[in-house]
Order: C-alpha cells, then sequence, then structure tokens
C-alpha cells in the first residue's frame, strides 16, 4: 500500500486538512483565532514538561487500546469494541486486585494483569467468534459489546463489588497504595506507557519476522487463498481478537492499578475511542501506533488549557478528533494516483 | 388499593408505553438506514446523525420557538450529513464501513460541541396526542399518549415499502442494491441513486434525533442516545431489509428498552443496570440468530458487503 514517503505525506496532508477545516469552524462558530488555539494546544500537549507528562500519561492507554483495532485489522477485521474490552478489564483487574492485594505488590499486579487482559480478551474474542462462527459483523457487535460492557461494569460497580464507603462516586475497594504501578525513573509518566510500547514492538515482531505474523497477513490478504494453503483461518482470528482485546483490557488494568486505584465509572472516558482513530491513523501499523498515540493524547491534554483559556466547549478536542478520522479516511482515495497531477504542476511551472 | 395502583400489571403497560415513546427514534433510524442499505451502501454513521439532528433540532426549537421547525431542520442536517458519507463513499478506495464510523465520532463531537449552550434552557415540546381518554386509568392514559411523529413513522414504513415495491424510483434503488450491471443497463447512475438514498436516510435519522431531544426524553444533553442509532442498523439486519418488519422490530426495541425503568418504577431494583443492557443484548441476539457464516442473510441486498 504505497511507499512510506508516500504514507507519510499523504497522512500530513490529511492532517492539514483537518486543521484548516477545525480552523474554520473555530472562526465561524466560536470566533476564535485559530492559529491562537493551535499555539495553545501545543503549549498544553508539548510546550512543557509538565504538559507532555500529561502528554505521555494519556498516550499510554491510547496505545493499548489502538491495539485491539489494529491486530484483527491485520485479518481485514474492523474491531470497534476498544472501550467495552477497557472497560471490563479495568473491573477485573479491580477485582482480582482487592482479592489478592495482601500477596505483595509483584504478585498482585501480575494477578490484575492478568485477569484484565483474560476479560478484554475473552470479550473481542467472542465479537471475532461470532464474525467467523456466525457471520455476524464483528463492527456491529464489538460496538453493542462495548454498551454490555459499560452496563456491566455498573452493575459490579454499584452493586456486588461496590465500596460501601464510595458515596457520591460508586466504586470498587481500592487496590492499596503498594500494589499500585509506579512511575518511571523520576518523572510522573506511569509503567503503562512502558508496557504499551513494549506491547507495540512485540506485535510488530510477530507480524514482520514470524510465519505466525505472515499467515496473518495472507489472510487478511485473501481468506480464500488462505483456506486453500491450508490455514485454519478461525483459530487465527479468534487469537488476534484475543490478543487485541487482552491489550486494551491491559489498558483498564494500567489506569486501575496506575491512575484511580479502584475502578469506576472514571474508567468509560472515551480512550478506547480515540484508540479507533489511533489505529486508523496509524494504519494499524504496531510501531506507527505510538507517535500517533503521543499525538492525539497531546491533543486530549490540551483540551483543558483551550477550555480554560478560550472557553471552547470541552467536546471541541472530540470534534477535531473526529475531523481528523473522516480526513485520514477520505485521504485514502489519494494513495497510488496522488502524484500524477503534481507533476503535472511541476511541468507547467517550469516552461 | 386505589385505581391507579395497578401493580405488576404496570410493567407490560409501561413496555406498551415504551414500545409507542421509545421505537419511534428507532423507527426513523431503521427506516433510513433501510432505504440506504437498499441502495447498496452501509451508512454506519447515522448513530452521529441522529445526535446531530437532536442538537440541531432543540438549538432551533430554542431560538424560534417553534418545535415543528427544528424537526425540518433536524430533517436538513441529517440531509447535509448523509451527503458528506455518500459523496467520501464514492472516493475511490474509500471504505465505507471505516467511513461511518468516522462520521459517527465526528457528529457526535460535533453535537457536542454546537450544543453545548443548549443544556440548560427548555426548548418548546413537540407535544402529543391523547388517544387514551376512554380509559379512567392515568397510566393508560399516560401510556397512549401519541407524538405525532410515531404516526408519521409508521405511514413512512408503509409508504417507503409501497414506493420500493411499486414506484420507478423503488426499482431504480433496489437495482442499483442488487446488482450494478444491471443499474447500469437500464440507464440509472448508480452513483447518484446511492447519493439520494444515503442524503434521504441521513434525513430520516435527523428526524428520529429531533423526537428524542423535542418529545421523549425531551431535553438535550450528551447522554440522549446511547447507540439508538447503531442498533437500528442492527435492526434492519434482523428486519431483513423491509420496512414493515423495520417497524415491528422498532416497537420490539422500544418494548426492550422499556424494561428497565418499567421494572424500577414497580419496585424491582435489583439488577437495573443489567436490564437497562437488555436493548443491546435483544439486539445481539437477534443478529446471531439472523445470521449465518455459509450463506449471506435472506433478502440481503446484492451489492452490500457488510453482511456477506
Amino acid at each position: 500500500m504505497g511507499t512510506a514517503f508516500e504514507r507519510i505525506a499523504v497522512s500530513a496532508l490529511a492532517l492539514l486538512a483537518s486543521a484548516v477545516i477545525f480552523g474554520l469552524l473555530l472562526i465561524l462558530y466560536a470566533g476564535v483565532d485559530p492559529f491562537e488555539a493551535y499555539a495553545l494546544m501545543y503549549q498544553g500537549a508539548f510546550g512543557s514538561w509538565f504538559s507532555f507528562q500529561n502528554t505521555l500519561t494519556r498516550a499510554a492507554p491510547l496505545i493499548l487500546t489502538a491495539l485491539c483495532t489494529a491486530l484483527p485489522a491485520r485479518l481485514g477485521l474492523i474491531i470497534i469494541g476498544n472501550e467495552g474490552a477497557l472497560v471490563l478489564g479495568g473491573v477485573a483487574a479491580a477485582a482480582a486486585g482487592v482479592a489478592v492485594s495482601g500477596s505483595g505488590p509483584l504478585v498482585a499486579q501480575l494477578t490484575m494483569a492478568a485477569a484484565a487482559m483474560i476479560a478484554g480478551g475473552a470479550w473481542i474474542a467472542l465479537a471475532g467468534g461470532l464474525r467467523q462462527y456466525r457471520g455476524v459483523n464483528e463492527t456491529i457487535s464489538s460496538l453493542l459489546l462495548t454498551y454490555i460492557a459499560i452496563a456491566l461494569m455498573n452493575h459490579f460497580v454499584e452493586g456486588p463489588l461496590r465500596d460501601p464507603s464510595s458515596l457520591n462516586k460508586p466504586s470498587t475497594h481500592p487496590i492499596g497504595d503498594a500494589n499500585m504501578l509506579g512511575t518511571i525513573g523520576g518523572s510522573d509518566v506511569h509503567w503503562g506507557l512502558a508496557l504499551g510500547i513494549a506491547a507495540c514492538v512485540i506485535c510488530y515482531v510477530v507480524q514482520r519476522f514470524t510465519t505466525f505474523g505472515f499467515a496473518m497477513q495472507v489472510i487478511g490478504g485473501n481468506p480464500k487463498t488462505a483456506r486453500m494453503m491450508g490455514l485454519n483461518v478461525g483459530r487465527y482470528v479468534l487469537i488476534a481478537c484475543f490478543a487485541g482485546g487482552a491489550a486494551a483490557g491491559l489498558a483498564g488494568m494500567v489506569e486501575v492499578a496506575a491512575v484511580h486505584g479502584k475502578a469506576n465509572a472514571s474508567l468509560a472516558v472515551g480512550y478506547g475511542f480515540t484508540g479507533i482513530l489511533v489505529s486508523f491513523l496509524a494504519r494499524h501499523h504496531p510501531l506507527a501506533i505510538i507517535p500517533v498515540a503521543i499525538l492525539l493524547g497531546g491533543i486530549g491534554a490540551s483540551g483543558g488549557l483551550l477550555q480554560r483559556r478560550l472557553d471552547l466547549p470541552d467536546a471541541a478536542v472530540v470534534v477535531l478528533q473526529g475531523i481528523i478520522f473522516v480526513c485520514i479516511l477520505a485521504s485514502e482515495t489519494l494513495y497510488g494516483r496522488s502524484w500524477n497531477w503534481l507533476w503535472r504542476f511541476r511541468a507547467v511551472e517550469g516552461r | 388499593m386505589d385505581g391507579s395502583d395497578i401493580g405488576f400489571w404496570g410493567v407490560p403497560l409501561a413496555m406498551l408505553a415504551g414500545a409507542i415513546r421509545v421505537s419511534t427514534p428507532f423507527i426513523f433510524v431503521s427506516l433510513g438506514e433501510c432505504l440506504t442499505e437498499r441502495s447498496g451502501r452501509i451508512n454506519l454513521g447515522l448513530e452521529g446523525t441522529l445526535m446531530m439532528g437532536a442538537m440541531s433540532a432543540y438549538g432551533t426549537a430554542l431560538l424560534s420557538g417553534s418545535p415543528w421547525l427544528g424537526v425540518l431542520v433536524a430533517a436538513g442536517v441529517g440531509l447535509m450529513l448523509g451527503t458528506l458519507h455518500a459523496v467520501l463513499c464514492q472516493l475511490p478506495k474509500v471504505n465505507d464501513i471505516a467511513t461511518g464510523i468516522g462520521l459517527m465520532l465526528f457528529g457526535t463531537g460535533l453535537a457536542f460541541f454546537l450544543g453545548k449552550p443548549y443544556i440548560q434552557p427548555k426548548a418548546p415540546n413537540l407535544g402529543a396526542l391523547d388517544l387514551g381518554g376512554w380509559s379512567s386509568i392515568p397510566q393508560v392514559q399516560q401510556a397512549l399518549q401519541v407524538n405525532p411523529l410515531f404516526i408519521f413513522g409508521i405511514l413512512l414504513a408503509f409508504a417507503l415499502a409501497w414506493a420500493l415495491k411499486n414506484t420507478r424510483w423503488g426499482l431504480i434503488v433496489r437495482l442499483a442494491g442488487e446488482s450494478v450491471d444491471a443499474a447500469l443497463a437500464i440507464g440509472a447512475s448508480v452513483a447518484r441513486v446511492r447519493l439520494l438514498a444515503t442524503a434521504v436516510g441521513g434525513a430520516f435519522a435527523g428526524i428520529g434525533g429531533a423526537f428524542l431531544s423535542l418529545y421523549y426524553p425531551g431535553s438535550w444533553n450528551e447522554g440522549l442516545s446511547s447507540g439508538q442509532g447503531l442498533m437500528a442498523v442492527a435492526l434492519v439486519i434482523f428486519a431483513r431489509w423491509d420496512p414493515i418488519r423495520c417497524l415491528w422490530a422498532s416497537l420490539l426495541f422500544g418494548a426492550a428498552g422499556a424494561i428497565s425503568p418499567a421494572l424500577q418504577s414497580v419496585g424491582v431494583t435489583q439488577g437495573y443496570y443489567l436490564f437497562s443492557a437488555a436493548p443491546y443484548v435483544l439486539t445481539l441476539a437477534l443478529m446471531i440468530a439472523t445470521c449465518s457464516p455459509a450463506r449471506s442473510v435472506r433478502g440481503a441486498p446484492g451489492e452490500l458487503g457488510a453482511v456477506k
């Protein structure tokens, strides 16, 4: 699908187009100077060490949830149940963390991660299995599963798992300060970022250098050929969906074990939905996910500053994300044919 | 026990009332999606259209004082979003499912962004027709308060079914959905047919959104729609692309959505959130029952990729 240069150039063009459209919206609707807004966004996202740490902290769950779309996408599946897997992973992690809170930090953290990955993985594998064995459209079913997951979270957090002392905001019991994931070195960025980057690298290595990854590519290219080669397509679908869901579940565990300390409605703040965008923007490439997640984490981090300084609604960031999403998808049409007119243009200029 | 206490009979009655009240957005969105899919394209972005319709209708009603003008504006906004989806999908190599997801996030975000000033103020309501005057039981009277849009939705379902079957336009739409070659053979422009079908489908979804914000629940806030637009898309598959069956399925979904508040009103609070997931579970169960891996779903338009 095009050269690396083409991919970067087209994506940059799409980002530029989204910046112009969002700028027009700011001028026309809010009467805000878009250059001031973009300067503020840069400041809020990357302008200082403090804001950059905030950006990286937000990027961590985005990297992990993006894998939930990116891995099945390798097989040609469009999974958008990232938020559901994150939320369930968070609840499972909190339940497991409370259960083993007395057995030392390492055991507790590993148990929480395992519980979160199994919960999230099983949830997305369900969507993949329904696709493979019942022909149910995986895009619709995975989003429906997200709504069901959020309802389940509300049920558990307000019912069986509720800490009676959490009055205004029903939550599970805290997992305990000793069992929290710490921060990296002298920074405020938690270890979830390292987990996310490691997960991306592992996915890249598997996809690029193993027969398993090659088989995934064959299936994504043409499932019929894959079947003729004797590949068990269903098994690959289930494994890819489970792995993607496990990554999103791990994002939920990171949010619980590094940010909130317990599971509550704060888990469902849209990291999963932004993760879909990250994956598409990175063209489902595991390594490209990392910089894209940092970029979108930065956009998210700057939302507060836009709200305070320019009096923009907090949804401004969501609109920008939506515009970027649509522009990136529309820019697909530029691949492979985009440069002809450019050459012609140069030829005219040269005359 | 006085006349207003009807005990557990309140549950089926509330579900009937729910079927009438909650189903209207489902009817409009599913009819819009039905029309779009019959022309051979899928629009997953109707969730975003629904939110934009709700926001624009509420804003218009608030500023002009006329809720029906709001409905009209919502239809116009839906038309524009549908056109946008159609134009994007017509570009070569652009995937219609992914574009739908993009427009779903874009529409929802834009509705929140533009709708921020309308969260507090109260806009005029669409009002209802009292069809329950014959009964002395208040719950029955309340259940039979019917919004004109509900009746309009029923008429629209029958009109769409008739038009698809009996008119030249309906034939061309069906041809574009069943076989591009056949449509080209009679000289129809598939691109133009799909553009129109997607745009009009978006307008229907916009009207559904207007119902949400102007009648039930009757206010504008960010949690107004939670997946109704998407459920309606799934519902079309279950209804096998037949407008009349879309109508029945919408009523069923409305009833399912009313289970949780109905049980709460008679004192069953255990598992409130679990029952609130009933419409989603129902949608998923129906999709599992309807779909099959071996063949495409019966009644599916031949050119529709998403259900193959």
